[in-house]
């Protein structure tokens, strides 16, 4: 190596570094702006009328009260607009599978508290809420089966005529002989797990503003989405718009965490009212709203269990999974999206033989269940990570022991599971090793001790897992959906100012890509970070993009953005080496500026920018190239990304409420592009998975009502509820992917739920409970307690 | 319910005079009548803390307040914490630490922490915790927050 390439190896790199966000500033101040921030002149604002019932047929829809009011533009039902719009149909290749179709406004039936009935369009929100007060909407209640084992039966009452049945996904994943297992393993161990309904809940609702152009007839619709590309596919079919007459735009977004990532009816609604009206037109959820039509998430009951040979080794695992997917099939991800990954997942990251998952979907009158940070993980570590907890205990065997035996390890990689999901190298026994160093596991043990011997309930618990993120084209994001979400574009170019701009597809949302990306190019552009704008969510700005989502995009973009970045780089040098008359490789850049080695000349990117587009002549006519580069990048394959969570908790004997004293992650997310945001995600992940486990709970009442609608009801975590987070990153042998990276953005919340469950469990050991359902909520430990107490005394 | 009602506010030092409904919402006023969009709704019933300004230089939330209720008040909102290119103490350390993500509940957060920096002792993490415990984040975790006001906390010294 010359002492020239050395020198550009020393430099330092922005990948790796904790570069300060470029979204801040404006986030900080009050100017970034959100869907509900605008205010174009004339816009118009909707109020809707919403089921008040679980399942009912609609018989009369009475307005006459809501005519005068003042304010009132214009009052709309299913009848009213169905010849403008087309249902968006959530198809799958997946066997015996029904795609509810969608519409903007309930048709004929409602089918969960909460569905949009009518729409109501006022010059204000004040005045379309006082409308949509004065309509009066008759019902014809019908019966339904609330409860997904109640839905499950073939004679239960069914919610979509058309399907047949309310099981709408059904599948089996089969390796081995786990039956034969079962019978002659030495230990089995089993549980009926109940992941409860959890709801996303950004701390931003849902908000559409569509804009109508009467010049182009083209619709711009501005939406808190983190699929605006895929927004802007379904609804250029359902309005019958051609992609360039539809523009999808996801300006600063709220947090989504899943809930943002599907259509949603109002979003077809406020596209055809504005259309329809010729004005822009906007909605606006409130919380109430949100927390009733949203998508929800998880809700899953699983029966499963576990055989163990005499050393710990893991035999064989059976699991039975109901899947309350509420009343639709969410587009486009569909009902299987869920709960399907449960089974799939459910083997996680060990060496297991024999499998047989089973997993229904079920229609129940809720509102659908979407995705949701982890996606059918963190129900599927939950069981499996308290099965193995039961097998250690049933044994005698520390927990962390039990899963060093098990997690598929150095020269098993690839390793295939029994259910066909494939690990690439990943670090899996460095994660586990890890947490228990930075936590001292030992020392923890010795703490564990000594508080029992005073009586106190305190317990550790263990969770491993392993995620697929960066998914290409190889294999679906969502089970059998036929949707192409293994591919994104970066459009990168230099302009005749040498401005250069950057453009994406994926949707940031609070994830920092602006700068992450930007960190991505400027060390492969060699140009100054300060100097590129990242755009993005936008439909209009690449060819097609499904967004952010499933860990892909500093996977997928990042690597979109290297390609891109590395071809507009090669473009740069060529044209800098007929301005400087030397030859391209003599040449090296960074930040902006090209020097050649061996004399001294020097051009900015600026110049070469200027000599390309406004001198004429400054390049011969048949060596002059554009400075634009547009990649597209498609991992295959997606990489495996890892983690081992240790929690250390507190049951207070006098509250039964758990307090989390210490939670250390040890995760392998490959190459990190921004150590901060990295840390950032795990921590705001963890949290999540701690309101899971100890908090959030959508209660739903047998009469099919929500009773947890609002956030005093709902509870999300707290400072005062989350410790500190302690952070171990492992970075083992890199993906095979471009630049190295494995997506890290949801896998906190997958392992800490189970990490807890099996701290709670450990720390009441003493009393035999088991928990297997979350939350763990101060009011289910007393209970878990009072019956054991009971049973003692009995016995 | 029409019968609009004139008050007169300070918004970061800005008098403003208009005639408003009883029922608007304070939060409502401050974003659409005056145009200034940093203050956010998260909730709308008070739980979130998202709406949080400051009323004669303590937090309300703005979602709770109409706003004929602060007619002749003194009100500061994000905005008046300091521009994008001109950050105020509260927003650099909120950057420096990386205590947003996505940046909708900030604003809340930010007047809120305004105010017990100016009120309460924030002595350990535990009092940073509690004080905070008003305001929903569902981005950051928490932690990133807590050692951002630890920071001024520990620049502001003790309470005289």
């Amino acid at each position: 190596m010359s002492k020239a390439d050395l020198s550009v190896e020393l430099r330092p790199k922005l990948v790796g570094a904790r570069v300060r966000r470029t979204e801040d500033r404006r986030l900080l101040s009050g100017t970034g702006q959100f869907v509900d921030d605008m205010a174009p002149p004339g816009v118009v604002h909707v109020a809707l009328v919403r089921s008040d019932q679980p399942h009912a047929r609609i018989l009369n829809i009475d307005v006459s009260a809501a005519m005068d009011v003042p304010g009132l533009v214009a009052i709309f039902d299913a009848a009213d607009l169905e010849d403008e719009v087309t249902p968006a149909i959530p198809t799958s290749r997946m066997a015996g599978y029904y795609a509810t179709p969608y519409w903007p406004l309930a048709r004929g039936k409602v089918r969960y508290v909460g569905e949009p009935v009518v729409a109501v369009v006022a010059d204000s929100r004040y005045a379309a809420e006082d409308i949509a007060g004065l309509i009066t909407i008759e019902y014809e209640p019908l019966p339904a089966a609330i409860r997904q084992v109640d839905a499950v039966r073939d004679d239960a009452p069914l919610l979509h005529e058309e399907a047949g049945s309310n099981v709408i996904v059904a599948r089996t994943f089969e390796r081995g002989d786990v039956d034969r297992i079962m019978r002659e393993a030495p230990l089995v161990v089993k549980g009926h797990f109940r992941m409860t309904r959890k709801a996303p809940t950004a701390m931003e609702c849902r908000a559409y503003l569509a804009e109508y152009d009467r010049r182009r007839r083209a619709l711009t619709l501005h939406s808190a989405s983190n699929i605006p590309g895929l927004v802007r596919d379904v609804l250029a079919k359902s309005l019958d718009l051609p992609g360039n007459r539809l523009r999808v735009v996801a300006p600063d977004v709220g947090g989504s965490f899943g809930g943002k990532g599907s259509l949603y009816h109002e979003e077809m609604l406020v596209c055809l009212l504005a259309r329809k009206l010729e004005r822009p037109v906007k909605y606006t959820a409130d919380r109430l709203e949100e927390l009733t039509s949203a998508s929800q998430a998880f809700d899953e009951m699983i029966e499963a269990e576990l055989a163990v040979d005499q050393e710990g080794r893991f035999l064989g695992l059976r699991a039975d999974v109901i899947g309350d997917v509420g009343a639709y099939s969410i587009y486009p991800w569909t009902a299987a999206l869920e709960p399907v990954q449960v089974v799939s997942f459910m083997p996680g990251p060990y060496r297991l033989e024999h499998y047989r998952g089973r997993v229904r979907g079920v229609l129940t009158p809720k509102p659908p269940t979407g995705p949701y940070r982890g996606v059918g993980r963190p129900s599927s570590t939950f069981a499996m990570e308290r099965l193995v907890d039961m097998a250690a205990r049933g044994l005698g065997m520390d927990p962390a022991e039990i899963r060093r035996r098990n997690l598929v390890g150095e020269g098993e990689f690839p390793y295939r599971t029994a259910s066909g999901v494939i690990w690439d190298q990943s670090a899996f026994h460095e994660c586990l090793e890890g947490a228990c160093k930075a936590a001292d596991y030992p020392a923890l043990r010795r703490w564990q001790e000594e508080a029992r011997a005073q009586g106190r309930w305190v317990g550790l618990g263990f969770a491993s897992y392993a995620e697929l993120t960066g998914i290409g084209s190889r294999i679906a994001v969502a089970p059998g959906m036929p949707i192409n979400t293994g591919t994104e574009t970066s459009v990168i170019a230099i302009d005749s100012t040498g401005a250069i701009t950057a453009n994406f597809g994926i949707a940031s949302h609070g994830q920092g890509l602006e700068t992450t990306l930007a960190q991505v190019i400027a060390d492969e552009l060699c140009c100054a970070i300060d100097d590129v704008e990242v755009r993005h969510g936008d439909s209009a700005i690449v060819p097609q993009s499904s967004g952010t989502y499933a860990s892909r995009s500093a996977v997928l973009a990042g690597g979109a953005a290297t390609r891109s970045a590395h071809a507009l780089k090669a473009k740069v040098l060529r044209a800098a080496a007929r301005l400087m008359d030397v030859p391209v490789d003599d040449l090296d850049a960074h930040g902006g500026i090209i020097r050649a080695r061996g004399s001294n000349a020097v051009l900015t990117f600026r110049e070469v920018a200027d000599a390309v587009y406004n001198r004429m002549g400054a390049i011969p006519r048949e060596s002059r190239e554009d400075l634009v580069a547009s990649e597209t990048y498609d991992p295959y394959f997606g990489t495996a990304c890892s983690s081992t969570h240790l929690a250390a908790v507190e049951v207070d004997r006098q509250t039964f409420g758990v307090k989390v004293h210490r939670f250390v992650v040890a995760e392998d997310c490959g190459r990190i592009i921004n150590p901060m945001i990295v840390d950032g995600q795990v921590q705001g992940a963890v949290a999540q998975g701690i309101g899971a486990a100890l908090l959030e709970e959508m209660v739903h009442g047998d009469d099919g009502q929500l009773l947890t609608a609002s956030l005093a009801d709902y509870l999300l975590p707290l400072a005062s509820d989350v410790p500190d987070i302690g952070i171990v990153h492992i970075e083992a042998e890199l993906p095979n992917n471009v630049g190295g990276f494995r997506g890290m953005g949801e896998g906190g919340t997958i392992g800490a739920p189970a990490a807890i469950a099996n701290a709670i469990t450990d720390a009441l050991a003493p009393l035999g409970i088991e928990i297997e359902t979350l939350p763990a909520t101060p009011e289910r430990i007393f209970r878990l307690v009072m019956e054991k107490a009971k049973q003692l005394q009995e016995g | 319910m029409n019968h609009a009602v004139e008050i007169s506010v300070g918004v970061n030092g800005v008098a403003h005079r208009r005639a408003v409904e009883p029922r608007t919402l304070l939060s409502d006023f401050l974003r659409h009548e005056l145009g200034l969009t940093g203050t956010h709704v998260g909730c709308e019933h008070g739980v979130c803390g998202a709406c949080t300004v400051l009323l004669d230089g303590r937090s309300a939330r703005s979602c709770l307040t109409l706003a004929v209720q602060v007619d002749g008040v003194e009100i500061e909102t994000i905005e008046g914490q300091g521009a994008g290119d001109d950050l105020g103490p509260i927003q650099a350390a909120f950057r420096e630490h990386h205590a947003l993500q996505c940046g909708f509940c900030t604003p809340g957060f930010i007047m809120t922490i305004a105010d017990m920096l100016a009120h309460y002792p924030l002595e350990n993490d535990e009092q940073i915790r509690d004080a905070l415990s008003g305001n929903i984040c569902r981005c950051t975790g928490y932690q990133n927050i807590v050692a951002a006001v630890r920071q001024l906390a520990q620049e502001r010294g003790p309470l005289p």
